[in-house]
């Protein structure tokens, strides 16, 4: 009797030390972004009694894997609408996937927007065109919410930027989110040159593209691309540059 | 002891090589394979993804299924074919019968993971020589700088170190369950209940983290809910804690201190159970 209860004890007190280093490695799991998802009712809805079971087993990414294939077969027969249902689904399983958001911000953006435009079973032009702004903003929506699950993305961030770009025009917009991106660790070399192309377009920010692309000029041969030069060359004549201080100047 | 203990160990590992346990491998091989062919459709750092998706989480479904059906069934045939009552009338402790049975278990879900990793591996290695050679033809003309980030991109995407520390939690989990389904089995009445069990707290496991999280809200905690709090996190482990592969997968990086700490904890959960399977067994009457 008195084993089986020195024995309870133990176990008690096991137990209870336990509890805090379990708190303790939940805590530090989630600080570098491990365990760190939600599971909600909103997912629960989504995703059947059956996936939402193996979501909490412990089979997220196995689920999300499935779920993206099954997308693929959707884009094959061109259900745009179910497509993206199920991107919200992927996305809420793997928020920190950035393969995911970008590739639904994708397939909204470019495939579906265009296949919009291209339906025949819709006669008015004014509604194709909507329905084609519709689809690049839900792209645009994915971007912004991958960005939020994974601020320090600077491929994401990149990729909002190219949306921007050629999808919506905004180039002030566009020119903001290359910046960003430039700013961040693990960012593409070209990104700055990006952001200064897009902000010499955007009207009042002629003065902060010149001066970024020419502080790229500065920095060597490998970023005097030609667009670089030919851009910097119009900001001279536009900024009314002085002629010293202009690319060609014999004194640079 | 140790020395019988290991050879209960061996043998257990033999017995359960001979039950074609192996069969799950051409499974996985197939899982691998196969998804590995439908991936070429997708683009390249998609593929990567989808494969490691689908290898590392058969993986984990693998090594729990084998770790719970392989423990739950062998105390039930051990005494249906009367080997239980051979062993213990040798100078054989009971718990070195049990330990050796675990070890054999554990040896076998080892030798699983590695198996299983290197057709991962095998599969990721030839995916991304395939597609180093698409992209060194695509980019043929291309300025050597994009070639190189097109390169970088395919190796960041494949092989990285993260993936030791994520496949060694999923072995550790599986050897977890093995732990507790052996204590389940021994006051369970048949090897049904004891993988019904073992099911339910693997699936109270999984969510022991957010009803812990919720209890222990607040300033004010009682006293016994800190005990009950207690009382679930020994019973029901927190096997959220072991599934880093999801997050892994994602790009997220295992810190060296967590990987070792979530180790840790595993095993001592493993000792616990051991010993309380131990514990129980002993007084059991056979």
């Amino acid at each position: 009797m008195i084993r089986k209860i020195l024995a309870i004890v133990l176990l008690g007190a096991f137990g209870l030390a336990l509890v805090p280093f379990e708190q303790s490695l939940d805590a530090e799991q989630k600080a570098v972004q491990l365990r760190s998802v939600p599971i909600d009712l909103d997912l629960r809805e989504r995703l059947g009694q059956m996936g939402f079971l193996a979501a909490l087993s412990g089979f997220r990414s196995a689920l999300a894997a499935v779920l993206w294939i099954e997308a693929h077969n959707a884009w094959e027969r061109t259900e745009w609408g179910r497509m993206a249902g199920l991107f919200d689904t992927v996305t809420t399983l793997q928020p920190r996937s950035l393969l995911y958001w970008d590739m639904a911000a994708w397939h909204m953006a470019w495939n579906a927007s265009l296949a919009a435009l291209d339906d025949k079973s819709q006669p008015s032009e004014a509604l194709r065109v909507r329905n084609q702004r519709q689809y690049i903003k839900l792209g645009r929506d994915y971007l912004i919410r991958g960005l939020r699950n994974n601020p320090k993305s600077a491929f994401l961030q990149e990729r909002l930027g190219v949306l921007l770009r050629d999808k919506l025009d905004e180039h002030c917009e566009a020119g903001e989110a290359f910046l960003k991106a430039s700013e961040l660790p693990d960012a593409t070399p070209y990104i700055a040159r990006f952001a200064g192309y897009e902000l010499s377009k955007c009207p009042g920010h002629e003065q902060e593209a010149y001066d970024l692309l020419k502080k790229l000029y500065a920095k060597g041969p490998e970023q005097r691309k030609p667009t670089l030069v030919t851009t910097l060359k119009e900001l001279e004549k536009k900024l009314d540059v002085p002629p010293a201080d202009r690319i060609d100047s014999p004194q640079l | 002891m140790f020395t019988r203990i290991a050879t209960i160990a061996r043998n257990t590992f033999t017995e359960l090589v001979r039950q074609k346990v192996f069969y799950i491998l051409l499974v996985f091989a197939l899982a691998a394979i196969g998804s590995s062919i439908f991936m070429a459709q997708l683009r390249i750092e998609a593929q990567f993804q989808m494969i490691k998706d689908v290898c590392l989480g058969s993986m984990a479904i693998f090594t729990s299924l084998l770790a719970i059906l392989a423990t739950a069934s062998f105390l039930p045939n051990d005494s249906e074919d009367r080997t239980i009552y051979t062993l213990l009338a040798k100078p054989v402790p009971r718990f070195a019968y049990l330990f050796g049975k675990l070890g054999g278990i554990i040896m076998l879900l080892l030798f699983f993971t590695f198996m299983m990793s290197v057709v991962f591996c095998a599969v990721l290695w030839m995916r991304e020589q395939s597609a180093l050679a698409q992209i060194h033809t695509e980019f043929s003309g291309a300025p050597a700088e994009e070639l190189q980030l097109a390169v970088k991109s395919v190796t960041d995407a494949t092989f990285n170190s993260n993936l030791l520390p994520g496949i060694l939690i999923i072995f550790v989990k599986a050897a977890l369950l093995a732990a507790l389904t052996l204590f389940i089995s021994t006051f369970a009445t048949s090897a049904l209940f004891t993988v019904m069990i073992t099911a339910a707290i693997y699936f109270i496991g999984h969510l022991q983290a957010t009803a812990r999280e919720s209890w222990l809200q607040g300033a004010d905690i009682q006293w016994w809910t800190r005990i009950l709090v207690a009382l679930i996190a020994l019973l029901f482990p927190d096997l959220q804690a072991f599934n880093l592969a999801d997050d892994m997968i994602a790009g997220a990086a295992i810190p060296w201190e967590i990987f070792v700490k979530t180790f840790a904890l595993g095993w001592l959960y493993v000792a616990v159970y051991a010993s309380l399977a131990a514990y129980v067994f002993a007084g059991r009457e056979l």
